[in-house]
């Protein structure tokens, strides 16, 4: 993307997330939650176990419905709103301009089909048919990813926790998404992997001009990772703002109390 | 001339939440400005609050009160993602500690705010180069992550990668502090360079030669102290 495309797409938000809450019968499950997401940016959503972040992230996703509030994606055919939007086509978006990393690759990923097969499938979903183009796309990408050509044809049982990690963010990336939303994309693989799959996710959100939503405990990966930071406590979000500025000069009780007990290495 | 950087009466103080809701004042009346082609120091001593100050102008810390303009953005009520546009195109920062992503070759770390701006890589990686040999970084280490460099050769590498795009205005932190003479000269030409193409510099220099060469006005900071009530 050159940087005058970039200039012209960051005049719109791309996402706008307005009062949206959840409750679980009477206990919040996130409440009243705003934010406007820009062409290119990265929002990085903290907060500890229990403090909402997962539950905002499913309900952004569609994977949850919200009680209240709306969640409007810039779609080709203008600014649409998501929750009230038909569940076909809702399927369709998630597919397409939306994806979706777990946590855990397992749950991102069939277990039981090659990698390759895993990242042509998604381009198959979108209406992709000719065998030779779809296995030279699921090549290309595995490179970006790191993952040996000659790996192509193995099962990612047979990965290690990092690679099917990898794997999971080529099946998520190659149909060109604009919105990726990422659930703890480091957590539970070793520090000297997280650094390499952190290298790389920048480098992807900057070459395909991405925006990602990214939910995780880990301040060092938000500070590396995201351009905005968000702090959620009891479901609410208690502070807003530039990265290294909430990091730095924490404004709420909270967020200090965060900052200051991170050990230091 | 229009002014690239200017302050006027900013105010700031932190509240420890978690410490009795302690209120610390750290900045009151804070003014100054600098023209392009210009280069201010900042002067007083430690913990009288330059640093706080570079921080307020690269939106790192909030301010409290008053206006800083850098161009034309107010980056004392601005939106993160102007700042963040701010920071790309408009204003660099060589820290006086290098921080990036673990296992990312010199090279490319040098490079990055170029590729940010959307420059090609081999293009990008070319002007890397061109710094990281002016700077005396042999080019055996450049294809190593920075992380495990002397702290020598890390803030070469932080002012390679803050020099690699001609930013109208920088702030700098003490860019000569660990740096043998050779190393320091260069570095030295790098700022007189960015101040003849006209980049608007404010700096705290504890290296009073080099302050006495670069600077054309030194800004003492005592006087934006809060006065105890």
């Amino acid at each position: 993307m050159t940087m005058m495309d970039r200039k012209l797409d960051a005049e719109h938000p791309l996402f706008q997330v307005q009062g949206l809450s959840k409750y679980y019968g009477s206990r919040i499950g996130c409440a009243d939650v705003s934010f406007d997401l820009y062409p290119g940016e990265v929002l990085g959503i903290v907060g500890e176990s229990g403090s909402g972040k997962s539950t905002l992230l499913s309900c952004l996703a569609g994977h949850l419905t919200p009680d209240t509030g709306r969640v409007i994606f810039d779609t080709a055919v203008g600014p649409r709103d998501t929750v009230i939007m038909a569940e076909a086509e809702r399927r369709r978006m998630a597919r397409t301009d939306w994806a979706f990393v777990h946590q855990n690759p397992r749950d991102g990923l069939r277990m039981g089909v090659s990698a390759g097969g895993n990242v042509g499938e998604r381009l198959m979903a979108i209406g992709a048919r000719h065998y030779g183009e779809i296995r030279g796309q699921a090549i290309d990408w595995l490179g970006r990813v790191e993952i040996a050509a000659d790996r192509i044809d193995d099962r990612p049982s047979a990965f290690s926790g990092g690679m099917q990690q990898r794997l999971q963010i080529a099946r998520n990336l190659v149909t060109a998404p604009r919105l990726v939303f990422m659930d703890e994309p480091t957590g539970g693989l070793d520090v000297s992997v997280q650094a390499r799959l952190l290298d790389l996710l920048r480098g992807l959100v900057r070459d395909l001009g991405l925006s990602a939503i990214i939910v995780t405990h880990d301040l060092a990966v938000v500070r590396l990772l995201a351009d905005r930071l968000m702090v959620m406590k009891d479901g609410r979000v208690v502070e807003q703002g530039l990265t290294d500025q909430v990091l730095d000069d924490p404004q709420h009780a909270y967020t200090q109390l965060l900052v200051s007990s991170v050990l230091q290495v | 001339m229009t002014k690239m950087i200017a302050i006027t009466d900013l105010s700031k103080s932190f509240v420890l939440h978690n410490q009795g809701g302690t209120v610390i004042p750290v900045m009151e009346g804070a003014s100054l400005t600098v023209d392009p082609g210009e280069c201010v120091g900042l002067v007083g001593q430690s913990g009288a609050g330059k640093s706080t100050l570079m921080r307020m102008v690269y939106g790192n810390y909030l301010s409290a009160a008053g206006s800083l303009f850098v161009g034309s953005l107010n980056v004392a009520t601005a939106e993160p993602r102007q700042i963040i546009a701010l920071r790309r195109e408009t204003l660099g920062y060589v820290s006086q500690f290098l921080r990036v992503v673990p296992r990312v070759p010199t090279l490319d770390v040098v490079a990055e705010p170029l590729l940010a701006l959307g420059a090609p890589l081999d293009q990008a990686r070319g002007r890397a180069a061109s710094l990281l040999a002016r700077l005396n970084i042999p080019e055996r280490l450049w294809t190593l992550s920075p992380t495990t460099f002397s702290g020598g050769e890390q803030q070469r590498v932080n002012i390679a990668r803050g020099f690699a795009h001609p930013y109208p205005a920088l702030l700098l932190d003490e860019p000569t502090a660990s740096l043998d003479a050779v190393n320091r000269e260069v570095v030295l030409s790098l700022i007189e360079e960015a101040k003849a193409r006209g980049a608007a510099i404010l700096g705290i220099f504890h290296d009073e030669a080099a302050r006495d060469r670069i600077c054309d006005r030194l800004v003492d900071v005592r006087a934006f102290t809060p006065k105890a009530a």
